[in-house]
Formats: C-alpha cells, structure tokens, sequence
C-alpha cells in the first residue's frame, strides 16, 4: 500500500473511500488504528504471537466486511469489536486456559475485597521510568482473569463506553459494571504496592 | 447512612461520574468521615487516570510489515475476483 497523505481526512470519508475500493484510504485507516488494535490484542491474549495473528485477521476481516459496516457506530468501535472476538476466540482454543468463559457467572459484591488501603504519594507515577512503569501496568493486568481483564482493556485503555463493552464482549451492561468494579479493585490494589507513601506501612487507617 | 459496602458498589459510577446528584452528595458526605473510603476511592482513581495515561507502544516494525503484506494480498485478490465476476443486478449499492 502507498504511503498516503490522507493523514488529516476525516474518519468517516476514509470508510467511504475505502468501501469504494481505495486501498489507499483503507491503508490509512489501518495505520491510525493498528497501534491500539495490537496492544489491546496483546492485552487480552497475552501472547506476542497470538496478538499478531489477531491484528492480521482483524483487519483482513474488517477489509473484507468493510460493506456491513453500516456507520451507525465508529469504525474503531467496529474494528475492536472484531478484534475481540478474535482475540476470545484464540483464548478458547488454548486448551490449558480453563478460565475463560465469558458466560461465566460471578456474584456480585461480596467478594469485592480490599485488602491493602494506604493513600498513594502526588503523582507516583513520575518517579518512575516510562519503561519501568510500562512493566508495573503490563504485570498488573496481566494478573487479572481474563474476563476481568477484556472488560478493564476495552473501558479504561480504549475507552468504549459500558454499552459498547458489553456489546463487544456479548456481556449484560450490569456484568460489565460487576466486572469493571472487581478489575479496578484488585489493580489499585496491585499498584499501591509499588506507590503507597513512604512510611505509610505502619500507618493504621483501619 | 451509607455503609463502606454501599459505597464500594456505587465506586466505579461514582468515579466515572454516572450517577445523580443526590446519590453524588452521599458518597461524598461518606468519604469526608471515612478515611478508608477515601483512600481507595482516591487510589482507585489515580489507577483509572495512569491507564488511560498509557499510549500505546508504536507497532513493532517487522509486524507491521507482515500485517501490510497479508492486506496487500487480500486486497488484490478480492480485486481479481471482483474483475471476474459480472456484476450482480441485484446487489444493493
């Protein structure tokens, strides 16, 4: 595909062009979304390989759908939601992964546990380097079940709306809230560890 | 009175400011007396801001050659078949 200068063109006339047949247009939409279609594939597989083949295929997908897109959402809204259920789709097939289900069932509230409350120095995250602290949020998330997970990656990284997570991920609206609350929980937990206020250990707020 | 718990299910609206101002005035009459809330509503807040803070890595390079490559492909072959298929009156445009 060419270089394109259709770096300032809006969103919705590259999806014109692109379903009229410019490669070009389509080019550059895949270049504006690529970035944040690999991380999110990365997030939810967790595997470098798997998240390259979900970017492939969410893209020869949207290509080869671009029609059925009917512009009543953003094209990203569409394309993450291919993206997920390729991403869902490779975790399925990974038979040593029991955890995924996205019908699973969970019970809400009760075992929304805090365990570690210590208030957070100003700006922790400045005193780290952008690698470090780059690593501290990967290893977080990563820890999280994937069902937690897919939800915190798609509100607070790509910031879709609860409908439009619940959407992606074939969820009700109240489990994508149950589950964002849980995801948020147990990572303010994780990173508090690493930016609690100095001397803060010994001081007893419960 | 609002117990710890109730404010704990109310968190996430509460931070991502969907809920009305009566309920609003509540949990924030709760934090001011409980230092708990407090901490976790704050922490939990600053946990949100740092991931949306994030951008996202460029795509390595060599992935996006790969990526590129396999488009190319499908995208000329959908071109050829386009060619030698007649076109279908019936096809919505």
């Amino acid at each position: 595909m060419a270089v394109s200068s259709l770096a300032g063109v809006d969103e919705s006339a590259l999806v014109v062009q692109a379903r009229d047949g410019d490669t070009t247009a389509f080019g550059e939409l895949v270049r504006r979304y690529e970035g944040k279609i690999f991380r999110l594939a990365q997030h939810v597989t967790q595997n470098r390989e798997d998240a390259e083949d979900v970017l492939q295929e969410t893209f020869m997908k949207a290509y080869e759908h671009l029609d059925q897109f009917k512009g009543d959402s953003k094209f990203y809204t569409w394309i993450v939601r291919i993206a997920v259920n390729q991403a869902l789709m490779k975790l399925r097939r990974r038979k040593t992964d029991k955890t995924v289900s996205m019908d699973e069932t969970i019970d809400t509230g009760e075992d929304t546990v805090v365990r570690e409350i210590a208030a957070w120095g100003e700006d922790p995250e400045q005193q780290l380097s952008r690698e470090e602290l780059g690593g501290i949020l990967d290893s977080a998330i990563q820890s999280l079940e994937p069902l937690y997970r897919s939800v915190f990656v798609l509100r607070d990284i790509e910031e879709l709306s609860t409908e439009e997570t619940a959407e992606a991920l074939g969820l009700s609206v109240p489990a994508v809230k149950s589950r964002l609350l849980r995801a948020r929980l147990q990572l303010r937990e994780k990173l508090t560890r690493f930016f609690k206020r100095k001397g803060d250990d010994a001081f007893a707020y419960m | 009175m609002l117990t710890c718990k109730d404010f704990l299910s109310e968190l996430s609206d509460y931070l991502d400011e969907k809920i009305d101002a009566e309920l609003r005035a509540k949990l924030e009459s709760h934090i001011t007396e409980c230092p708990n809330c407090w901490v976790i509503a704050d922490t939990t807040r600053k946990t949100i801001q740092i991931y949306k803070g994030m951008e996202p890595c460029p795509i390595p390079p060599d992935v996006e050659s790969r990526l590129m490559k396999a488009l190319e492909k499908k995208m000329a072959a959908k071109e050829m078949a386009a060619k030698q298929k007649p076109a279908d009156p019936l096809r919505r445009t």
